[in-house]
C-alpha cells in the first residue's frame, strides 16, 4: 500500500523560516498571499493529494492508458479526479489572474506541484503540460489567440500539449520535418508526425490545444527555421463552442516502463489547421520559455517521488520485524526488532530523507528567485534573480530527478524482495521516477547546459550570484557555537567547487570536450554544495528556535540531525568529485572506439 | 433565511491521541487540529441549502482559542458568508457552549441552527440538545437528510433499527450525522476569498455568560492494551472456554 502525507511542517519551514515568504508577500503583485492564506492553500492541496490523487496512483499504473479507435481512455478514476481538481481551481493555480488564474507565487506552487507528483505523478502531467502551454501562449501568442484559448485552458476545460519530438529528432530539433504551409487566410496547414507527446490525446477534457513545432516553406535550415503553431483537436467556433474536428489524430500510444497513467501519444497531423504563435522562425525561443518552466517542474517530480518513496520506506522499516539490533534487542517484547534499528537501514532512510529535505530547500530558494524576477520593479534585483534561476534550472532538473531515482531505488532495497514485487507499490516509484531523468532534456543535456551556457555566461555573472551568498554565510558563521563545525565542512566543499570551477573554465576554453567530460559530475558537485548551504542555514535556524519551541522542538531537533547527516555523510562526495574532475577528460576518451 | 453553524476546533481525526502523563487530559501540544468532522458536514449542508436558494446567509461561529479562527476560515472557504469567533482560553463544557450559542442566536436571529451531533474530542453529544432546550425550539438530532419547505424542516434521523422522519417548525436546531453528505474540498478561489470575509471577534463577557466548569475530570486513561489471543483445539474447547472462562454463554 502506498502512503503519502504531505510534509507540511517541512514545507512551512522552507517557505516561512528558511526563505521568508514575507519578502514575496511584500510585493504588491503577491500582496494577497499572506502566510495564513498560503498555509490554508497547502493544507487543502495536501487533502486533494492524499484523498483524491493518491488512490488513483496504483490503479493508473496497473491499468495504464488504452487507445481504441483513435480515442485514449485514461485509467479508472482519472476523469473524476481531474474534475475535482479542476473545479477546485488547482489547474490554474499559477496562471495569470488576467486570464482567470490564481496568480499564486511559484514559492507556493512548487510545493503544490511536489504534493501532486508524490501522490500521482502520471496524473500531474495533464494539468502540468497545460501550464507550460499556457505560458508559451501567454508570452508569445497574439491577443486574438489568447482570448480564444487561454480562459478555457486556464480553468482546465481544455488541456494543452507540447508537440516537439519526431521519430528521428529529440534533442536535435533542427532535424524536424513537420511542415506548415500558409492557407492564405492567416492560418496554416500543418502536416507531419510527432511522437512522445504527453497528454496528446485523452478523455479528461472536451478539447486539447496542441502547440506544434513545424517548418515554414521558406524558413532557414536547422533550429533557426522552426516556428510554433497552435492546432486544436477541435477548432472552436466564434462563440467558443466546439466546431470542426481538426486533422490531428492519435495513431498510437507508447508502452512504457512507468508513468503508465499518462498517455504518451504518437500524433499525425494531416491537413490540420494551425495558427502561428509568435514570430515566424522564432519557435525555439517561444518553446524555451515554456521548457525552462517545465524543467523546474520535472525536477519537482523527482522530489515528490523521493518523498513518497521515503514515507513508504519508513512505514515498512518500522513495521517489518527481522533480526536483532547489533546493540542488543530493542524490542524484547516482539519476536524480532523492527528493521529501522539497523545502521544500514538508517543509512538508506537518512539518505532518502536528506535528499528530499535538501532538494525541497533548494527548490524553495529557486522558486523564490522566480517570484522576485516576476514581481520586482528594481532592475538589478530582477536581473540577479533571473541569473540565479537560469543557473539553477538545469541543477534542479537533473539533481532532483537523479536523487528521486536513487531514493526510490533505496526504498526497494529497504523492502528487500517485498519491494521487487508489485503488491507494495514501491517498485512503481522506481519506474515512474526514471522518466524524469530523461524528458525535458536528459540529465546529461542539463549538465551540458550548466557548464556550456550558464557557468561561463557574462564572464561568470550567474555563478557569482550563487557563490556570493554562500561565501558571506560561511564568513559570518565560521565561529557560530551551534553550527560552526558544519560551516567548516561546508567551506571545504565550497572551496573544492570554486577550485574546480576555475580549472574547468580554463580547460574548456582550450578544449570544449573537457566541458563535456566534466558536465555531469560538475552539476552534482554544485548541487551538493547548494544543498549543504541550505542544510547548514536550516540547522542554524533550528538551533536558535529549538530551545523555545515547546511542542515543536522535535521538528527542530530532527532538522539539525538531518543537517548533520548531510554534512558528515553526503557532502564529502563533493571532495571526491573534486578529485574525479581534476583528472579531466583523458581517461574517459582514451579507449579507442574500435575497442568498444 | 439565515443559518447559524457552530464549528469546533478539535484534534484532527487522523491523529492518534496521546494521554498526558498526569492523566488530566489529551496531550494537544504540537498536534494537528482541524474542524470537527460533524461540523464540516453541517457547514456543507448549509452551503447546499444556500445553493438551492433556500438559505440566504450562513454565519459560522466558533468558541475556543484564537487559533479557532483557522477553523472559521475553513468554513468561510467552504461557503459560509461571515463568522463570529468567541475567544475562550479555558475548557468549555456543553452547557456553557449552549448558553453562549443561545446568546448568539438572540443577536443573530437565525431561522435554523445546523450543527454536528457531537464533537469528536469529548464525544458529549449534548450541546445541540441543550441549545434547543434553552431556546425552547424544536430539535431534530442525528440528521441523515434535511429538507426545508416553507416554515417546516423535514429531517430523517438515524436511530437504532432504522430511520425516523420528523418534521419541525422553524426556527429549529438540527444536529447532523455522518451520512448526511460528503463535505466538499474548498476551492482555491474560495480559499482566497475567505481571507476577505469578516470574522467578528467577541468574548464570553460580551454575551454575559459564565463559563465556570461544572464538571470535574477525575482521570483520562488510554484504553487497556489488547492481550494476545489463544488457539483453541476444537469447537468443544471453544464452547467450554466461552462458558467457563469468559462467562459469556
Amino acid at each position: 500500500m502506498q502512503t503519502y502525507n504531505a510534509p507540511l511542517r517541512d514545507m512551512r519551514f522552507v517557505l516561512h523560516e528558511l526563505h521568508g515568504l514575507e519578502k514575496i508577500n511584500a510585493y504588491p503583485k503577491y500582496a494577497d498571499f499572506t502566510p495564513d492564506v498560503v498555509d490554508s492553500v497547502l493544507e487543502e492541496a495536501s487533502k486533494i493529494a492524499t484523498e483524491v490523487l493518491l488512490p488513483t496512483n496504483a490503479v493508473g499504473d496497473q491499468e495504464g492508458c488504452v487507445l481504441e479507435n483513435g480515442v485514449v481512455r485514461t485509467p479508472t478514476g482519472f476523469k473524476a479526479a481531474y474534475d475535482l481538481f479542476r473545479e477546485g481551481g488547482w489547474s490554474s493555480i499559477a496562471a495569470d489572474p488576467e486570464w482567470g488564474g490564481q496568480g499564486m507565487p511559484e514559492s507556493v506552487n512548487k510545493m503544490v506541484e511536489e504534493m501532486i507528483s508524490a501522490a500521482n505523478v502520471a496524473f500531474g502531467l495533464y494539468p502540468g503540460l497545460t501550464g507550460g502551454a499556457i505560458r508559451a501562449l501567454k508570452d508569445h501568442g497574439s491577443q486574438e489567440l489568447k482570448q480564444r484559448y487561454l480562459p478555457k485552458m486556464v480553468d482546465g476545460t481544455w488541456t494543452g500539449a507540447m508537440c516537439l519530438t519526431e521519430a528521428h529528432c529529440g534533442t536535435d530539433l533542427g532535424l524536424l520535418r513537420t511542415k506548415a504551409t500558409p492557407n492564405g487566410d492567416g492560418s496554416y496547414r500543418i502536416d507531419g508526425a510527432k511522437i512522445f507527446i504527453s497528454a496528446g490525446e485523452h478523455d479528461l477534457t472536451e478539447n486539447i490545444v496542441h502547440l506544434v513545432l513545424a517548418k515554414l516553406p521558406d524558413g532557414p535550415k536547422g533550429v533557426k527555421g522552426i516556428s510554433l503553431f497552435l492546432a486544436p483537436k477541435f477548432i472552436p467556433n466564434e462563440d467558443g463552442s466546439l466546431g470542426q474536428r481538426n486533422g490531428v489524430v492519435c495513431t498510437g500510444i507508447e508502452h512504457k516502463m512507468g508513468l503508465k497513467g499518462s498517455a504518451t501519444c504518437q500524433l499525425t497531423f494531416e491537413d490540420a489547421r494551425g495558427w502561428l504563435v509568435g514570430e515566424p522562425n522564432k519557435g525555439m525561443a517561444a518553446m524555451f520559455t515554456m521548457m525552462n518552466v517545465e524543467r523546474l517542474a520535472v525536477g519537482v517530480q523527482g522530489l515528490g517521488i523521493n518523498e513518497a518513496a521515503y514515507q513508504s520506506a519508513v512505514a515498512y522499516a518500522k513495521d517489518r520485524l527481522q533480526g536483532r539490533s547489533l546493540a542488543g534487542a530493542k524490542r524484547p517484547d516482539l519476536p524480532a526488532d523492527p528493521i529501522i534499528v539497523h545502521p544500514d537501514v538508517r543509512r538508506m532512510l537518512m539518505t532518502m530523507r536528506v535528499y528530499a529535505e535538501g532538494c525541497r530547500a533548494v527548490g524553495g530558494w529557486v522558486a523564490q528567485a522566480m517570484d522576485v524576477a516576476e514581481a520586482s520593479e528594481d532592475p538589478i534585483e530582477k536581473q540577479t534573480a533571473d541569473d540565479f534561476v537560469a543557473l539553477m534550472t538545469p541543477v534542479v532538473k537533473a539533481l532532483f530527478t537523479d536523487m528521486g531515482s536513487e531514493a526510490s531505488n533505496l526504498a526497494i532495497q529497504i523492502y528487500g524482495g517485498h519491494g521487487y514485487i508489485r503488491e507494495h507499490g514501491v517498485e512503481q516509484y522506481v519506474r515512474d521516477a526514471r522518466i524524469a531523468q530523461l524528458y525535458e532534456g536528459t540529465n546529461g543535456i542539463q549538465a551540458m547546459d550548466l557548464v556550456g551556457r550558464k557557468v561561463g555566461a557574462h564572464m561568470g555573472r550567474y555563478l557569482r550570484g550563487f557563490f556570493h551568498p554562500i561565501a558571506e554565510f560561511i564568513a559570518a558563521n565560521k565561529d557560530d557555537a551551534a553550527v560552526g563545525k558544519m560551516v567548516g565542512k561546508l567551506e571545504q566543499a565550497f572551496g573544492a567547487l570554486q577550485l574546480t570551477t576555475g580549472d574547468l573554465v580554463q580547460r574548456s576554453m582550450k578544449d570544449p570536450e573537457e566541458a563535456g567530460a566534466a558536465a555531469v559530475d560538475y552539476l552534482r558537485m554544485l548541487g551538493l554544495v547548494a544543498m549543504g548551504y541550505m542544510f547548514v542555514k536550516s540547522a542554524k535556524i533550528a538551533a536558535e528556535k529549538a530551545p523555545t519551541a515547546n511542542g515543536d522542538a522535535g521538528f527542530y531537533e530532527a532538522k539539525q540531525a538531518s543537517a548533520r547527516f548531510f554534512v558528515d555523510r553526503v557532502l564529502p562526495q563533493a571532495t571526491g568529485l573534486f578529485l574525479t574532475l581534476k583528472s579531466g577528460k583523458a581517461a574517459m576518451m582514451a579507449m579507442p572506439e574500435d575497442a568498444f | 433565511m439565515k443559518v447559524l453553524v457552530p464549528v469546533k476546533r478539535v484534534i484532527d481525526y487522523n491523529v492518534k491521541a496521546r494521554v498526558k502523563p498526569d492523566q488530566s487530559g489529551v496531550d494537544l501540544s504540537n498536534v494537528k487540529m482541524s474542524m470537527n468532522p460533524f461540523d464540516e458536514i453541517a457547514v456543507e449542508e448549509a452551503v447546499r441549502l444556500k445553493e438551492k436558494g433556500i438559505v440566504t446567509e450562513i454565519v459560522s461561529v466558533s468558541i475556543g482559542p484564537q487559533q479557532a479562527q483557522e477553523t472559521l476560515r475553513t468554513s468561510l472557504a467552504m461557503g459560509a458568508d461571515r463568522s463570529i469567533l468567541i475567544v475562550v482560553d479555558q475548557t468549555v463544557e456543553p452547557l456553557a457552549v449552549a448558553k453562549l450559542l443561545k446568546a448568539v442566536v438572540a443577536a443573530e436571529e437565525p431561522k435554523l441552527v445546523l450543527m454536528g451531533k457531537q464533537a469528536i474530542d469529548d464525544d458529549n453529544n449534548a450541546t445541540g440538545q441543550m441549545l434547543a432546550a434553552l431556546l425552547g425550539w424544536p430539535q431534530a438530532t442525528f440528521a441523515s437528510k434535511v429538507e426545508i419547505a416553507g416554515e417546516v424542516a423535514t429531517v430523517t434521523r438515524e436511530v437504532d433499527g432504522g430511520l425516523q422522519t420528523l418534521s419541525a417548525e422553524l426556527p429549529a436546531v438540527v444536529t447532523v450525522d455522518l451520512r448526511l453528505n460528503e463535505p466538499r474540498y474548498a476551492s482555491l478561489p474560495n480559499i482566497m476569498k475567505a481571507k476577505k470575509k469578516p470574522i467578528d471577534a467577541k468574548t464570553a463577557a460580551d454575551y454575559g455568560v459564565d463559563l465556570t466548569p461544572r464538571l470535574k475530570v477525575s482521570k483520562v486513561a488510554e484504553p487497556p492494551k489488547r492481550g494476545g489471543g489463544i488457539k483453541v483445539a476444537d469447537a468443544a474447547d471453544l464452547v467450554g472456554k466461552l462458558k467457563n472462562e469468559a462467562g459469556v454463554l
